[in-house]
């Protein structure tokens, strides 16, 4: 009697697991459409910001009418808490019909999933849209903060590291890091970062380092203990000598991009760091910034990276999630999100694969009165590995983020 | 079935705190196959030892916790002592619904606007009286002593034991005391610190128990207002909880069992603290000092209450403003300009999230009312008074950190499959809702005169019939003030919604959080609005509807 | 099989200690006295003739009600009417609202049961009251409302709980006068339990203390 039962209950979990080694596979284009026409893709993405949302929602009714496939916001207040989703169904076995089909991820979250095998693929470089990307010109395409993307994950949005000031009240703001020391020197009170571990607090630590280090090519290579004090010895003096002169002398920090803006709204600093060269165009359309306010990036150049989309393993709706990707690199799609009425944000398209009416219709784009070109955008410093992200947050942490 | 039902709704809130509990413990020590971890180890508390600003951290939430307790329950103490029984008293009671409608993370943003030096305040008296045009460097939010958090705490925490103490002052023949002590010529306020207060305490000692290990563990109102090199402990955690390094998450899982800790052992020094105090008193009584002349600490307490009142009402009116304004400079008073703009952009999608809203803290309010109004019946009919000592255990969900557990909770709930559906949602709203709708509730329960079931019975009626057509109509009011408490309860909810809804369960708080984090004031507004507007609602049908449908029977409680 | 109330050895212990020991019979349209100061066992006899004894009280003997067992019975089985010092009336319904309550379900149709209301209510001089709100009543008025409820759920016996002790010396004289009255006109059984002597002696039964002592023997009819 037992072997029987085992051997139906075996049949019956065979049966049941069967249709999850059906992968889709996107060579086969037309089978992953097939399949997505009427999935419901659930994207989890930031929704700590309403033009962000809007562009999200409009992608949502294209797709639909498009491809059939029902796009479903889930707003988060913190990518992390997909990850940790996805790491709870892992915990609990679900293997399959898990609740997230596609994150909005980049950098330390995407070399964690990775490294802990939470992503489905590789997909991204075999999805048709892949064809007007340019990995060669753009390696941030390829290299998520240092670590291969090896096609787990595709770009739907550049993002560079530039300053906004008020230009009501700065006539002169400074063009290096070590300028920015003598300008808050000068301007106490008038300047800070968010906290880090705040991904763009951070990112002002990288930009200093990699202005400061004398020098860069350990820094694209993971964090090793023996060059570490020597590598960021610069950094920390130079972050010393600027934190009494902060905003609030340094005691406190606004927690975040968005707070700091509102520090910036209600004139209580005067120069503010964002990792969207359209923010603060945006903001003035939004009313959240007076329209004196302008955008500026460092002399040498500024850190820029992609932001990604990617699938769960155990995602529901794989060939959805897929189609959506695909839909978001299109040339339709990146020429509204880059509309400085809708998001102002960079496209990863590549001008030269495109053809020459869709090039210019990007050329042709209204950036907003405090967005810089492309070409006053200057070089993009590429990211440094993420475990020099994580060692300096943590470093900073114990330095100045604890009151000691 | 009735008397199962103290044991049933025990299990119903015990399993999911319990599961949640284990969920965290194991990672506490190591244990997370899905993680790497398969073997039980220290290091995660070697870790959290190892942090820099673990002293500080704990430190903070202990001062905070404590605290805001402790002055909001003086406050509370304060108010009452001094303005029991007056007009302006009354005023103060009426202000309490619509104030605590006001959700914690809504007026902690209000309250922030109105203190900070470009907040309303500055504004107010700039740059006529004070020559500023931009806004000054002072540190008063986020202040390293945590002293605006407290605040933050107190002008909430105060309306709450406001709303329990005057629940309780039913059950006490209180003015007649205070007279009483007030012909020997105890001062008034005197008088009621000595002869009523003892007989308050007992019944409001759970909720100041909730008060202390919400102050200890709170979130959204710590990351408003309180400081942040380092934060709290329970802000702490929450950020390993969402740092890309997954290796966070051990030293995350060990911080949450400290908060745990922390919570008992303050739990513990409130309890001696409570003897203490009443030695003192009996002390004081002793010695028959009248404490007559307290005419100043009755201004002073006026003083407070007023503050209180206003920081929570003026903090939502200038949110208020926000959702209408255009843009807004330092040092105007008002926006430069006026727009709906902020409120149409919403409005498709509010009305569908408030719909969601109403469904799930209407169900999860009627379940709870079912299950509490079962137990106490219960206990009523079958005289369940030693399986009742148990019912203390319904306060965990509100003492164990949510943090703590719902990890683990979610976990559990994934592995059943029961997540992303309304119906999880709900169940897991239900353990939070189902405390304070007991708490509001069991004291006039228990209060109501047995002897009129009695009489009942005796004219030929039922157990059944006494309920439906005696107890629950004279206990109108108090049932429906329950239901109002637990639904805003479920409004205000947000990491249940989120961890078991995952995301796909959206509410006015869930959208109201996530907006947040955008930092825009104009959004916050018109959220914190709505999240205001739903439970006032329910506040408003509690009072009114006894009124209107008792509006020909005095004897009833209307109100 | 005998009509009225018989308490037979109802002995109430509490730790050894006897608080109520009563061997008696109580005849239909008489009242039996049961007189003590506060603390003497009298609460504890009702709550044990009502069927509700507080846990704690050893209770031996039996309670026959026209010849009907009464032990192991609640409150609504036993047909025990009651009235407290306080009248009780529920403050959320109406005068007519509060009688109809008592009228059993078995007196069927609106208009039966509405003339039952009126004929209460006429009894106790309070024609046209049935509308009206119980606390806009005089104290006078209010008791005689709940005696009236009482007597319409037709109980076969009576327990009176201090019934006059919260009304003012005029009040009491007529509130006992129409009781007793009441009581005999339903020639029903009932039992007073009273710490006043008038109150007592006005009832015209036997007057005795908690132990069985007697104070009084009965009034020749």
């Amino acid at each position: 009697m037992f072997p029987r039962l085992t051997t139906t209950a075996a049949l019956l979990l065979a049966g049941l697991t069967v249709p999850a080694f059906a992968e889709p596979d996107p060579k086969d284009w037309e089978a992953v459409l097939q399949e997505a026409r009427g999935q419901t893709v659930y994207w989890n993405a930031w929704g700590g910001d309403p033009r962000t949302n809007d562009y999200i929602a409009w992608a949502g009714e294209q797709v639909q009418a498009q491809f059939g496939v029902t796009l479903e916001h889930v707003k988060l207040s913190d990518t992390a808490t997909a990850v940790s989703t996805v790491i709870s169904e892992k915990a609990a076995g679900q293997t399959e019909g898990g609740s997230i089909d596609l994150i909005w991820i980049n950098g330390a979250n995407f070399a964690a999933m990775k490294e802990n095998d939470l992503l489905f693929g590789p997909w991204a470089e075999d999805i048709p849209n892949w064809a007007l990307l340019d990995p060669q010109e753009n390696p941030a395409l390829i290299e998520d903060f240092t670590v291969p993307v090896e096609g787990l994950e595709a770009p739907w949005s550049m993002a560079r590291l530039v300053f906004y000031y008020d230009s009501a009240r700065v006539a002169e703001p400074p063009k290096t890091m070590l300028e920015f020391l003598d300008w808050t020197q000068a301007n106490p009170g008038r300047f800070t970062y968010p906290q880090p571990p705040d991904f763009l607090g951070t990112t002002f630590l990288k930009q200093a380092l990699l202005e400061l280090a004398v020098r860069r090519d350990p820094l694209y290579a993971p964090v090793e203990d023996r060059v570490y004090d020597e590598v960021t010895k610069p950094l920390w003096e130079y972050i010393e000598a600027l934190t009494p002169d902060l905003w609030r002398q340094g005691q406190a920090y606004p927690q975040n991009g968005p707070a700091q803006r509102q520090l910036m709204a209600d004139s209580e600093i005067d120069i503010a760091i964002s990792f969207s060269p359209g923010e603060a165009s945006a903001a003035i359309a939004n009313f959240e910034l007076p329209d004196t306010v302008r955008s500026m990036v460092l002399e040498g150049g500024t850190i820029g990276n992609a932001s990604f989309l990617a699938i769960p393993f155990n995602a529901n709706a794989k060939a959805g999630a897929m189609v959506v990707a695909n839909y978001l690199m299109s040339v339709e799609a990146q020429l509204h999100k880059q509309d400085a009425e809708v998001m102002g944000t960079p496209t990863v398209l590549a001008m030269h694969k495109l053809t020459p009416e869709d090039a210019a219709r990007f050329a042709d784009l209204d950036l907003g009165i405090a967005t810089l070109s492309p070409a006053d955008l200057g070089p993009a410093l590429p990211e440094p590995h993420p475990s020099w992200m994580e060692r300096i947050a943590s470093d900073w942490e114990a330095r100045f983020g604890v009151a000691q | 079935m009735l008397p199962f039902a103290p044991r049933l709704t025990i299990m119903i809130l015990l399993l999911p705190v319990g599961a949640g509990l284990a969920g965290v413990l194991a990672p506490a020590f190591g244990w997370f196959p899905a993680l790497g971890g398969v073997t039980l180890s220290l290091d995660p508390w070697r870790a959290l030892l190892a942090w820099p600003g673990l002293s500080s951290a704990v430190w903070l939430s202990i001062v905070t916790g404590l605290g805001a307790t402790l002055i909001s329950l003086i406050l509370t103490v304060m108010i009452c002592a001094a303005w029991q029984g007056t007009r302006a008293f009354t005023m103060i009671e009426r202000a309490l619904s619509p104030l605590l409608s006001v959700p914690h993370a809504a007026a902690a943003f209000g309250l922030a606007f109105l203190i900070a030096p470009s907040g309303w305040i500055s504004r107010a008296f700039s740059p006529w009286a004070t020559g500023w045009t931009q806004a000054p460097d002072i540190l008063i939010t986020q202040d390293p002593n945590g002293f605006a958090l407290m605040a933050g705490l107190v002008v909430k925490e105060v309306l709450f034991l406001l709303l329990m103490t005057l629940a309780a002052l039913g059950q006490v023949p209180a003015r007649r005391s205070v007279l009483m002590a007030q012909t020997m010529g105890y001062g008034r306020m005197a008088g009621w610190v000595l002869t009523v207060f003892p007989r308050i305490y007992p019944q409001i000692r759970l909720p100041v128990y909730a008060v202390l290990a919400y102050s200890c563990s709170v979130i959204d109102v710590a990351l408003i207002l309180g400081p942040t090199r380092p934060s709290t402990l329970a802000v702490q955690v929450l950020q390993w909880l969402s740092d890309p390094d997954l290796t966070l998450r051990f030293q995350a899982a060990a911080g949450s069992v400290l908060q745990l800790v922390l919570v008992l052992g303050l739990l513990l020094v409130w309890r001696g603290g409570e003897q203490a105090t009443a030695r003192l008193g009996c002390a004081c009584v002793r010695r028959g000092h009248r404490m007559a002349a307290d005419g100043g600490m009755r201004a002073l307490s006026m003083v407070f209450a007023l503050l209180a009142v206003l920081a929570v009402g003026l903090g939502i009116l200038g949110l208020a403003v926000w959702s209408f304004a255009g843009f807004w400079s330092f040092p105007n008073l008002l926006p430069d300009q006026f727009t709906l703009r902020n409120w149409m952009r919403q409005s498709g999608g509010i009305s569908k999230i408030a719909l969601e809203t109403a469904v799930i803290g209407s169900v999860a309010t009627v379940l709870s009312l079912a299950l509490v109004i079962a137990c106490l019946e219960a206990e009523h009919r079958h005289g369940l008074r030693q399986s009742n000592r148990a019912l203390w255990l319904l306060y965990l969900p509100l003492i164990v950190p949510q943090a703590t557990f719902l990890i683990g909770l979610q976990t559990l709930a994934i592995s059943t499959g029961l997540t992303g559906m309304r119906a999880a949602v709900i169940a897991a709203h239900v353990i939070f809702v189902l405390p304070y709708v007991f708490l509001s509730l069991a004291d006039p329960w228990r209060a109501w005169d047995t002897r009129q079931g009695l009489v009942a019975a005796s004219l030929g009626a039922g157990a059944n019939r006494i309920l439906w057509r005696v107890r629950l109509p004279m206990l109108l009011r108090p049932v429906l003030v329950a239901a109002a408490v637990g639904f805003a309860v479920s409004v205000g909810q947000y990491l249940p919604t989120l961890l078991i809804g995952m995301g796909r369960i959206n509410t006015l708080t869930t959208e109201a959080v996530a907006l947040s984090s955008g930092g825009d004031r104009r959004l916050i507004g018109v959220y914190a609005l709505s999240q205001t507007v739903m439970p006032f609602i329910g506040f408003a049908l509690a009072l009114g509807l006894p009124a209107l449908i008792w509006r020909n029977r005095r004897g009833v409680d209307r109100g | 099989m005998k009509d009225g109330l018989q308490l037979e050895h109802l002995r109430i212990t509490l730790g050894g200690r006897s608080l109520v020991d009563l061997h008696e019979s109580v005849s239909p349209g008489e009242v039996l006295s049961v007189m003590g100061p506060s603390g003497s066992g009298k609460s504890t006899l009702l709550s044990v003739m009502i069927g509700q004894p507080d846990p704690g009280f050893t209770v031996t003997g039996k309670i026959l009600l026209d010849g009907r067992d009464l032990t192991g019975l609640g409150p609504k089985a036993r047909q025990i009417g009651l009235l407290f010092q306080d009248d009780l009336l529920f403050p959320h319904l109406s005068v007519g609202e509060n009688l109809a309550f008592a009228l059993p379900p078995s007196i069927k149709g609106r208009s039966a049961r509405q003339a039952r209301i009126e004929m209460a209510l006429e009894a106790a001089d309070l024609t046209g009251f049935a509308s009206r709100d119980p606390a806009t009543l005089s104290g006078g008025q209010r008791s005689r409302v709940a005696l009236m409820r009482c007597l319409l759920s037709a109980p076969r016996a009576l327990l009176l709980d201090e019934p006059f002790s919260r009304l003012d010396a005029d009040l009491r004289r007529q509130m006992r006068e129409f009781v007793f009255a009441r009581v005999q006109a339903e020639g029903i059984p009932a039992i007073l339990v009273t710490h006043d002597v008038e109150d007592a002696l006005a009832a015209g039964g036997k007057v005795i203390s908690p132990l069985g002592e007697i104070r009084q023997a009965a009034r020749p009819a």
